[in-house]
């Protein structure tokens, strides 16, 4: 609306073409991640509430005040339960803003989305122009009118500049180097005058570990960079058209921050620029996982989204009466004289707070009965939950309809899914995830997706489990319903990252610790800065990335891969494709695979049961009849040749001593078999001329055959010579 | 004694609050009377001139008699530009090394008829080619300050090394690197003034990463490294949370070096050779889990028998005090946030843009430097210009008809035959130049002899160097005492006797 203002006073042509593109904005109604599971097997995760609202009334609510004229709401998982809310809610009437929502099965991401969008667009021209992208978990009270107008004159003057991502500012801790939402540390280079995007690189690790790498054209082309750490990505996008239909042209793109915006800044094929927009005071941040869930709750209490709060009325919630100390309650709470409510709780509609409860830094749904003596700290009970006496919660997540018999005990982190009986006296181990569904056993793939579970009818599935579970019996008490979700593997130490309990001490420490032992491992394998440093760093750089483990683990595989070739007899050309890809994926030279094919030859060898140095020798000379022709493939060059021939010494001296006799005469089949050439043997006997007595041995032992070869090839010589003359 | 001290810190609080007004002023006279008295000055700062000795890169301009210390810039040596500047901060106490004992005694001679009444200047010979931390190390006994001031002895510049001092000791630092902006004639005409090697590189030089409020020097990538991606350490980028990546900035070889970091770090890493390339990045990479600041406490006490060092505790105090006046350094805060850790600053100075800084280590900066010293830097030049923005010698001789033109200079006792024709260049000592002779942009030392007819353009002829009649240079180099044959024509050439 701002911007309509605007527009208007300036020259007549522009106000008109503005007028006409109305603001939109695309909503994602689905976050195409896990992190919300087993919540969001049976919700969509923009429906869960956020303080007794659901999350996507936050974002829809800002998105009007904004100025946001058209919503399109992508829905996908659980597209029926959105749809429906939607319709019911206030904003199907809405004067202001026109909520259309979208719904398709077969996007399994935020790319996915969009080409679904742009698709659809062609026949309906929903979108016009610039667009606001945002998902609808976000919560936020930051004007877009002034930023959208700076998108579009930005646009006007540089065609190229396609987006404008907002960015705040948040530091991440200096031990778990994640934000305080919970999400991973972020760097992110942008040009200081223009602001435009330079570098995006969202830390996977877990701690500070390496480095950050920039291009080196980067630096060429701009003077001066900086080079953020302290920044939060707000995943606020304005985007124009041109977003859309690079998309389109990508169909590879997939997640907005790891496909689109690197693609755009590596490849830059088309030259596009994103650029980034910081705000100051106002507020946004997005609900990705347990942990931002906890922090964007505290927020709102603290009125840092005002006026997204929970006593002003916005998108049809109801608001709740505002007392001293933060607490939130509504008017027509039960609530027994001797319970303590305590600072920055909220208290929903129709709850009921029976005798000796303490409820601190907590947030209760409505319509809930709590027993006497309970103790509730830093949790989310959502709407009619039934807790029974002497119950003890603490950083947990409760959701609709879940019971928690008396004397039950939730540990920090659990998540109880909906309708999930806790049974008497039971203890919820922390970080527990308890869900009347089963864990989907299988998983996917990694961006794993929410609505393969959701399209075939939860509903069903739920009351056939329930029922289930009750002939079952249950892995929350006798008297209890759910299962407990097993983490999978990998994520186990992730738990307590994205969990709504804070970090525990000891977790901490052991970061601490962890990361000394990492910064006295790093300083050596620093790059030494001048050239004069190399043998120094080499004495020193005995690091994991050493390239001899690497061929270590090479000689390995292909060891393996020669055995299994002898053992299924698998031809030689099969071998030699198999031998090849492992040379790629471990990036070796074919001298390498060739002394690694030669070692695993002898070592079969040996390995075969003999009992004279005759039959080794025969077994030998018969493997390398048999597999000459996938050593041949590798031993074309003299190099190479040479190669095998210290291997083979290599092997003689320390692994297989066995064969030390039968080196000249081995070396002799080698010759008959093609596999070195005369040129080869010569120059590994002159190279070896030169070195130590006990390094010599062999060549000692093939003095004959090397005098052998010298006359042969002189005769040769002579011949020829006769020959010219 | 505590007089003493007192009187000491009081003096520096004074240098340290300032300094940077002073700078603001830009007056080299004014600093004089504010500045400390010389004997605290001592006890503060020693200097390290590092003059080099006859560098390959400058062949053939130096020689035996003139190495590079030595090469005139508008008829003075290049060094005595240095120690004017470091006299205009009060700092006289210098060790200026050099490399080779030839060279050594050459410089030497001409410090002791040059300043010896106004400086302190001791002269001490290295090995050749040791590279800047191994001169360091091979004068290493010599130095007993806290903190060591080293100074490129080929800097032309205006900037006050006093200030990089101030800036070290506000902060505590363990190293303070000078930066300023890239030379005003750009890249491309003056090739490799960044790093110590002689090959062009592309448009920068180095790569600086500072933090938010421009004090401490975050990364540094010199030489080679500029050529290769930028990485950067995640860790120290954590706790500054923001950094801010330049390449139009120089490191101009100024620096200041805690005395016993600097030592610390010789001994414990034998194959540094270059402060800029080795030394400073390496102080940089580890400011964060500092060894070399465990290790100073230990040296500090040993050496506590001199006074200086009981006023280290005065120090760190009054550095808070001054430099985080309203924020801890992010030092501080990761110190705070992971107890065991230590820590070291790397604080930077960056010079005014407006300042001049130039390092005469290529042929090509030896033109720039002198064209800019008798034209737009001309302040730095110690001489008074004549209307015609030009200085020539009273007892110089002009022939009938002959010009010389603004921004040119021609030295005592010169002659200068008829119908000559001089711009932009710089004509030593008692030249002898005939007549309807033309000198563009061009150095000609002191003796030189020059025949009619000659015209010499972008070229170097160095001192008792002949030019028989109707010769002609363009971006040539001649050799002191060489002779060119009469008529030729040459262009880019290097006359030297093998």
């Amino acid at each position: 609306m701002g911007a309509q203002k605007k527009g208007g006073a300036r020259v007549s042509d522009d106000s008109e073409e503005q007028s006409r593109q109305r603001l939109q904005a695309i909503l994602l109604a689905d976050s195409f991640t896990t992190k919300f599971r087993p919540v969001t097997l049976e919700r969509p995760k923009v429906l869960l509430p956020l303080v007794n609202v659901p999350m996507i009334d936050y974002t829809l609510a800002w998105l009007e005040s904004a100025g946001i004229e058209e919503v399109f709401v992508f829905c996908c998982a659980h597209s029926t339960q959105i749809i429906d809310y939607l319709e019911t809610s206030e904003w199907r009437t809405h004067p202001n803003l026109v909520v259309r929502t979208i719904e398709s099965h077969k996007s399994i991401s935020a790319g996915d989305a969009l080409r679904y969008i742009y698709e659809q667009q062609t026949e309906t021209s929903q979108i016009q122009g610039d667009f606001v992208l945002v998902s609808g978990d976000t919560v936020s009270n930051m004007p877009l009118a002034d930023l959208i107008q700076e998108h579009r004159e930005r646009k006007k003057r540089d065609e190229k500049a396609i987006m404008t991502m907002v960015i705040k500012k948040s530091k991440p801790s200096l031990i778990t180097h994640q934000s305080r939402l919970g999400t991973d540390q972020l760097f992110i280079a942008v040009d200081p005058l223009t602001k435009q995007l330079l570098h995006y690189e969202e830390d996977k690790v877990d701690h500070a570990r390496g480095s950050v790498c920039l291009d080196k054209s980067l630096m060429e082309s701009n003077p001066s960079v900086l080079l953020y750490n302290d920044m939060q990505d707000c995943y606020i996008d304005i985007c124009s058209p041109e977003v859309l239909s690079l998309f389109e042209d990508n169909f590879d793109y997939q997640h907005l921050r790891r496909h689109f915006v690197k693609g755009v800044l590596v490849d830059d094929i088309m030259g596009y620029k994103i650029f980034t927009h910081e705000i100051g005071s106002s507020y946004a941040a997005r609900v990705d996982n347990f942990r931002s869930y906890d922090t964007v709750s505290k927020d709102i209490i603290q009125r840092w989204t005002y006026p997204y709060v929970p006593d002003i009325n916005f998108g049809g919630n109801r608001p709740v009466k505002l007392g001293r100390q933060g607490i939130y309650r509504a008017c027509d709470v039960v609530q027994s004289r001797s319970a303590v409510v305590g600072a920055s709780t909220v208290v929903g509609y129709g709850t009921k707070i029976g005798n000796g409860d303490r409820i601190l830094n907590s947030v209760i749904g409505n319509g809930c009965s709590i027993g006497s003596n309970v103790v509730i700290e830093g949790s989310y009970i959502w709407n009619n939950v039934t807790i029974e006496d002497g119950c003890e919660i603490r950083n947990a997540i409760v959701c609709d309809g879940v019971r928690i018999r008396a004397g039950a005990v939730l540990e920090p982190g659990v998540v109880l899914s909906f309708k999930v009986v806790v049974g008497r006296d039971f203890v919820v181990p922390a970080y527990s995830k308890v869900s009347l569904l089963q864990q989907p056993m299988k998983e996917d793939s990694d961006e794993e997706l929410e609505y393969a579970d959701s399209s075939s009818g939860t509903a069903d599935r739920l009351s056939g489990l329930s029922l289930e579970m009750e002939s079952k019996g249950s892995e929350l008490g006798p008297d209890g319903a759910g299962y407990i979700w097993e983490v999978c593997e990998g994520a186990h130490d992730e738990e307590w990252k994205h969990s709504v309990a804070p970090i525990p001490e000891d977790k901490l420490a052991e970061i601490t610790q962890a990361m000394d032992d990492y910064d006295d491992m790093e300083d050596e394998s620093v790059v030494p800065t001048s050239g004069e440093l190399k043998s120094d760093a080499d004495s020193i750089n005995t690091d994991v990335n050493d390239p001899c483990d690497d061929y270590g683990y090479f000689e390995k595989e292909v060891e393996g891969t020669f055995l299994r070739a002898v053992e299924e007899g698998i031809k030689v050309e099969l071998g030699v494709l198999e031998i090849n890809s492992l040379r790629l994926s471990y990036n070796m030279e074919s001298a390498d695979c060739a002394g690694a094919i030669f070692y695993s030859m002898m070592k079969l060898a040996v390995d075969t049961p003999h009992s004279s140095a005759s039959e080794l020798y025969k077994t030998a000379s018969s493997i390398i009849a048999k597999w000459k022709g996938l050593l041949g493939f590798y031993v074309k060059q003299t190099d190479e040749q040479i190669e095998v021939i210290m291997k083979f010494e290599e092997m003689c001296q320390e692994t297989a001593k066995e064969l030390g006799p039968l080196f000249a005469q081995i070396l002799h089949v080698l010759y008959e078999k093609d596999v070195v050439q005369e040129d080869a043997i010569m120059r590994w006997a002159e190279e070896k001329a030169g070195a130590d007595e006990a390094d010599k041995v062999y060549l000692q032992q093939c003095e004959t055959f090397i005098q052998w070869l010298k006359e042969a090839s002189e005769e040769e010589d002579e011949d020829d010579d006769e020959e010219e003359d | 004694m505590i007089s003493e001290r007192l009187y000491t810190f009081a003096d520096f609080v004074c240098k340290t609050l300032f300094e940077p007004l002073i700078n603001l002023i830009d007056d080299k006279k004014k600093k004089k009377p504010l500045f400390l008295s010389p004997s605290n000055s001592e006890m503060d700062f020693q200097v390290v001139i590092l003059a080099g000795g006859f560098s390959s890169n400058l062949a053939p301009l130096v020689s035996k008699e003139v190495p590079k210390a030595l090469l005139p810039v508008a008829n003075r040596p290049v060094l005595s530009y240095v120690l004017d500047l470091l006299e205009s901060s009060n700092l006289k106490d210098l060790i200026v090394v050099v490399e080779g004992e030839d060279a050594a005694l050459t410089v030497g001679g001409w410090i002791s008829s040059a300043c010896v009444d106004r400086l302190h200047v001791e002269v001490a010979a290295v090995a050749e080619n040791v590279g800047t931390a191994g001169a360091l190390k091979a004068i290493a006994h010599h130095l007993t300050a806290k903190d060591i001031l080293i100074v490129s002895g080929d800097i032309v510049s205006d900037i006050s090394p006093g200030a990089v001092a101030a800036t070290h000791t506000r902060h505590d630092a363990a190293v303070t690197a000078m930066l300023c902006a890239e030379p005003v004639s750009g890249p491309a005409e003056s090739g490799g003034a960044g790093g110590k090697d002689k090959i062009k590189k592309p448009a920068c030089y180095d790569i600086i990463g500072l933090d938010s409020s421009k004090q401490f020097l975050l990364y540094i990538a010199t030489g080679v490294e500029v050529k290769r991606d930028t990485r950067l350490k995640k860790s120290i980028l954590c706790a500054a949370g923001k950094m801010e990546i330049r390449s139009d900035l120089v490191d101009s070889h100024i620096y200041a070096f805690k005395r016993s970091v600097l030592q610390e770090v010789l001994e414990q890493k034998p194959t540094f050779r270059c402060l800029k390339q080795d030394v400073l990045p390496y102080l940089v990479r580890t400011q964060l889990r500092s060894d070399v600041f465990s290790d100073e406490k230990a040296v500090e006490e040993n050496g506590s028998g001199h006074g200086k060092n009981n006023m280290q505790n005065n120090d760190g105090v009054s550095s808070q005090i001054l430099s985080n006046a309203f924020l801890p350094s992010f030092h501080k805060v990761y110190e705070s946030g992971l107890d065991i850790r230590k820590t070291h600053k790397c604080c930077v100075y960056i010079a005014d843009e407006s300042k001049y800084c130039v390092r005469l280590n290529s042929i090509q900066a030896f033109m720039d430097v002198n064209r800019d010293v008798i034209g737009d830097a001309n302040h730095l030049s110690g001489y008074s210009f004549s209307a015609h923005h030009n200085i020539v010698h009273p007892s110089a001789e002009l022939g009938s008809k002959t010009t010389v033109g603004p921004h040119c200079m021609l030295g005592e006792g010169s002659q200068v035959g008829d119908k000559c024709n001089v711009k932009r260049s710089v004509i030593g000592r008692h030249c002898r130049i005939g007549s309807n002779v033309k000198v563009v942009n061009s150095v000609v030392m002191d003796h030189a002899t020059i025949g009619d007819g000659c015209s010499i353009q972008g070229s170097v002829i160095c001192s008792n160097a002949q030019l028989q009649e109707r010769v002609a240079l363009r971006d040539c180099q001649v050799e002191a005492g060489y002779v060119v044959f009469a008529g030729g024509e040459h262009k880019g050439e290097t006359f030297a006797r093998k």
